[in-house]
C-alpha cells in the first residue's frame, strides 16, 4: 500500500463532494452533497478519499511521473478483493468518503480501465453507497467508459500538462487530442443521460459528480494564459466540475525538467486556483484576468486585487447602491459578503464600522469602495497604492495567511 | 437591569424568555445558565423554572413569526453552552416579534450578527465531528468511538451517522459531557453512566475486534504515504486539524 499511495498522491483532487447517493436499503455508506475532509496531510491537504494505484506498472514513459516505465522503482499491484476489502473497512471506520482509484496502463487501455470497473463494479454490489472517483483510461473504449460512469460519482481523465508543446517534450506518446477524446464521450453520455432522466425516472444515475481533470504547472515553460485558456476552454466544451493544478515536484532527473531542488511552484498555483474562482464564482471572465498583454499572474498580490488595480477608473464603489455584480469584484469583498451587503443595505445605511462585522476585509476594501462620503485612495497614485496593500499583506501574511511564503523569501 | 438564570437547557432558556414578557421586563434583560456567577450588587436577581409548557409558547410564537427551521437555529446557538447565549436569543426573539422575520437579514445588527456568528461556530465544530469520529470495530461488533467536542455537538450529528452507518452497530461518546449516542441497527438512543464514578457502559471496557490493531496500522500508514514531504506545511495542517483533536485521531497515535 506505501507503494501505491505513495504514487497516487501527486493527483490533487480530493474532492468528494457534487454528488448526491442515498444510502439504499440499509447498505453501508452515502454522499450527502457536502464533502467531508477527513483528516489533513502535514502539507495541508485535505484527506478525503483512499487515493491509490491499482498498479504502479505503466508501459507509457513520460518524463514527469514517478511510475514511468524507464524509472527504476519497486512495482506492486493491488488485487480486486483487496482494494474492496479496504475501502470498506477504512469507510466503516469513518477514516474515508470513499475510493479514489487511479492507475498505472498495463497492457492496454480497455485492459486498465475494464480492472477499474470492476472495482467499482464490485463495492456497489457490496452495497456500498460511498464516493467512487476513477481515472478515465484514455484510449479505452466508450462502452467501458459508459459503465465507468454507471458506478463511479466522478471520472477524471488528466490533460497532463498545459501545452501541447509540453506534451511533445515530456509526454511523447500521448496527445491533448487523445487526452481530451474520453472527455467529449463522457460528455455525450451525460447529455443523453440527463435527456432520459428528463423522460423515464429510473435511469440510472450516470457520474453524478460529474467530471474533472488536472495539469501539472511548472514543468515546462508555458504562461498562466496558456493555462487559464485551456482550464477555461475545459470548463465550457466539456462541463467539467473543476479543473485541478498540481505544482510540479521535482523528483527526477532529466535535462527536460526542472533541476531536483526547484521549489514547488505553490504560490503560482494558488494564485491558479484564485483565478478559477473568479470565473467560476465570481461572475469574471479569463480575459479580464490574463491575456497576451497580462500573460502571467501577479505572484505578489491575488488577481482580483491585481484587476482592481489595473481598473481603478471603476471605483470607488458606493456599497450602499453597487449591484451585487461589482460587489464582487472589490478586494476584500467575497461571494457571501457581498450577498449579506445586499441583504444588510435594504435595513440601514451600512458605514465602514458596519461593513467590518459583517466580515469585509477592509484592509484592502476601504480603498476600492465608499459609504457615500470619504474615499481613502482618492488621488492615489495606483503604484503607491500597490505599495500600501504590499506592505500591509506582508506583515499579515508572512505569519499567518500564507504560510508557504516561507519557502521562498 | 435583571438578570434571569436557568438549567442550561433550551427549554429553560426559552421559559426565561416567557417569563421576561410575562413580566414585561422593559429594563436590560440578561439570561444566564444558574451557575454562571453574576455581579451581586444593585441587580434583580431570579431563578426561573423550566416549564414545557411556556416554552412551548415561545416556541409556537417564534415558529408562527419565523417558521420552525429558524426555531432550530437558536436551539442550535443554544448547544453553544456560551454563559448568556440565552441573552443574545432573547434579543432575537425581541427583534422577531417587533418586526417580522426579514429581520434576520440584517447582517448589522449586534444581536443578529453574534447569533449567526454563534451558528457558523457550531456548524463547524459539527462538521469536524463528522469528519474526525474514528470508530473501532469492538469484539462485540460495535464501532465505538470518543470525542470532546468544543460544544455540545453530539444531537446534531445523530442523522448524519445513522443515515450513513445504518448496517452496523455504532456508538459516540461525548467525554467531556459525559453521554453518548447509541445506534442498535434500528434506532438511536442516548446513553449516559448511571454515575459519574461507575463507568458501566461498554464502552470503558471494550476488547478490540482481532484485525482492529491491523487496520489502524494500514491507516497510519496510508496517512504518512499520502504526504508530499516537498510540501510540508505545519503551520497550514495545524490549522486544519488543531491539536485539542488528535488524541481522538488514529492517524495521530504513534505507530
Amino acid at each position: 500500500m506505501n507503494i501505491l499511495a505513495n504514487a497516487a498522491k501527486y493527483d490533487v483532487s480530493c474532492s468528494s463532494s457534487g454528488s448526491k447517493r442515498a444510502n439504499q436499503a440499509g447498505g453501508l455508506g452515502n454522499s450527502s452533497g457536502m464533502g467531508i475532509c477527513h483528516s489533513y496531510t502535514e502539507d495541508g491537504r485535505c484527506i478525503s478519499l483512499l487515493k491509490i494505484l491499482l498498479t504502479n506498472v505503466c508501459i507509457y514513459d513520460c518524463l514527469y511521473c514517478v511510475s514511468r516505465k524507464s524509472n527504476d522503482i519497486k512495482r506492486a499491484a493491488f488485487t480486486v478483493e483487496e482494494v474492496v476489502t479496504l475501502t470498506l473497512s477504512f469507510y466503516r471506520r469513518n477514516y474515508i468518503e470513499g475510493l479514489f482509484l487511479s492507475s498505472g496502463i498495463f497492457k492496454n487501455a480497455d485492459y486498465t480501465m475494464e480492472r477499474l470497473v470492476r472495482i467499482a463494479k464490485r463495492l456497489r454490489e457490496e452495497n456500498f453507497n460511498g464516493y467512487i472517483h476513477l481515472k478515465g483510461i484514455p484510449g479505452a473504449s466508450e462502452e467501458l467508459l459508459y459503465e465507468a460512469g454507471l458506478y463511479a460519482d466522478r471520472l477524471s481523465v488528466n490533460v497532463e500538462l498545459p501545452t501541447e508543446q509540453g506534451l511533445k517534450t515530456l509526454a511523447p506518446d500521448k496527445t491533448h487530442k487523445q487526452l481530451i477524446e474520453p472527455m467529449a464521450i463522457v460528455r455525450k453520455r451525460q447529455t443523453e443521460n440527463n435527456r432520459d432522466k428528463a423522460l423515464i425516472k429510473s435511469t440510472p444515475k450516470f457520474l453524478p459528480a460529474g467530471q474533472s481533470s488536472q495539469m501539472i504547472i511548472g514543468a515546462t515553460d508555458e504562461s498562466d494564459h496558456d493555462i487559464v485558456r485551456l482550464s477555461s476552454g475545459l470548463y465550457k466544451k466539456y462541463n467539467l466540475k473543476r479543473v485541478y493544478y498540481s505544482g510540479y515536484v521535482p523528483v527526477l532527473e532529466h535535462e527536460n525538467l526542472p533541476k531536483l531542488g526547484t521549489p514547488v511552484p505553490q504560490i503560482r498555483e494558488h494564485r491558479l486556483y484564485q483565478t478559477d474562482w473568479l470565473y467560476r464564482f465570481y461572475q469574471f471572465t479569463q480575459e479580464e484576468i490574463v491575456n497576451e498583454d497580462n500573460p502571467f499572474l501577479d505572484l505578489d498580490i491575488d488577481p482580483k486585487l491585481s484587476w482592481a488595480l489595473r481598473n481603478r477608473e471603476f471605483f470607488p464603489l458606493n456599497v450602499n447602491q453597487a449591484s451585487y455584480h461589482m460587489l464582487l469584484r472589490v478586494p476584500g469583498i467575497g461571494v457571501s459578503s457581498a450577498r449579506k451587503i445586499v441583504a444588510a443595505r435594504k435595513f440601514s445605511k451600512l458605514d465602514f464600522q458596519k461593513l467590518k462585522s459583517i466580515g469585509i476585509a477592509m484592509n484592502r476594501a476601504k480603498y476600492f469602495i465608499t459609504c457615500g462620503r470619504e474615499y481613502m485612495s482618492k488621488d492615489m497614485e495606483t503604484k503607491h497604492l500597490r505599495k500600501l496593500l504590499l506592505r500591509e499583506q506582508n506583515s499579515k501574511y508572512s505569519t499567518t495567511l500564507t504560510p508557504q511564503l516561507n519557502l521562498f523569501s | 437591569m435583571t438578570y434571569l438564570t436557568h438549567d442550561g437547557s433550551f427549554p429553560g432558556i426559552l421559559s426565561c424568555v416567557f417569563y421576561a414578557y410575562e413580566h414585561k421586563l422593559t429594563d436590560e434583560v440578561h439570561i444566564s445558565r444558574g451557575n454562571v456567577l453574576l455581579p451581586s450588587l444593585f441587580v434583580e436577581k431570579v431563578k426561573v423554572e423550566t416549564s414545557p409548557s411556556k416554552a412551548q409558547r415561545v416556541a409556537d410564537k417564534v415558529i408562527a413569526i419565523a417558521g420552525k427551521s429558524k426555531l432550530k437555529d437558536l436551539w442550535r446557538a443554544s448547544l453553544s453552552e456560551i454563559p448568556d447565549i440565552g441573552t443574545t436569543i432573547f434579543e432575537v426573539i425581541q427583534l422577531l416579534i417587533k418586526n417580522d422575520k426579514q429581520i434576520l437579514m440584517d447582517y448589522g445588527h449586534p444581536a443578529i450578527l453574534k447569533w449567526i456568528k454563534v451558528l457558523k461556530k457550531i456548524s463547524r465544530e459539527r462538521h469536524r465531528m463528522t469528519a474526525f469520529v474514528r470508530f473501532e470495530l469492538a469484539d462485540d461488533d460495535t464501532y465505538y468511538a470518543t470525542i470532546e467536542p468544543d460544544f455540545d455537538v453530539l444531537p446534531l450529528i445523530i442523522s448524519h451517522f445513522k443515515e450513513r452507518y445504518a448496517d452496523q452497530k455504532w456508538m459516540i461518546f461525548d467525554l467531556k459531557r459525559n453521554y453518548g449516542i447509541y445506534y442498535d441497527l434500528n434506532k438511536v438512543e442516548v446513553v449516559e453512566p448511571t454515575n459519574d464514578d461507575n463507568k458501566e457502559l461498554p464502552i470503558f471496557s471494550i476488547q478490540l475486534n482481532t484485525d482492529e490493531k491491523e487496520f489502524q496500522g494500514l491507516w497510519k500508514n496510508y496517512f504518512h504515504a499520502t504526504g508530499i514531504k516537498e510540501r510540508k506545511n505545519r503551520r497550514l495542517h495545524l490549522r486544519h486539524v488543531p491539536k485539542r483533536y488528535w488524541r481522538h485521531l488514529t492517524e495521530k497515535q504513534p505507530a
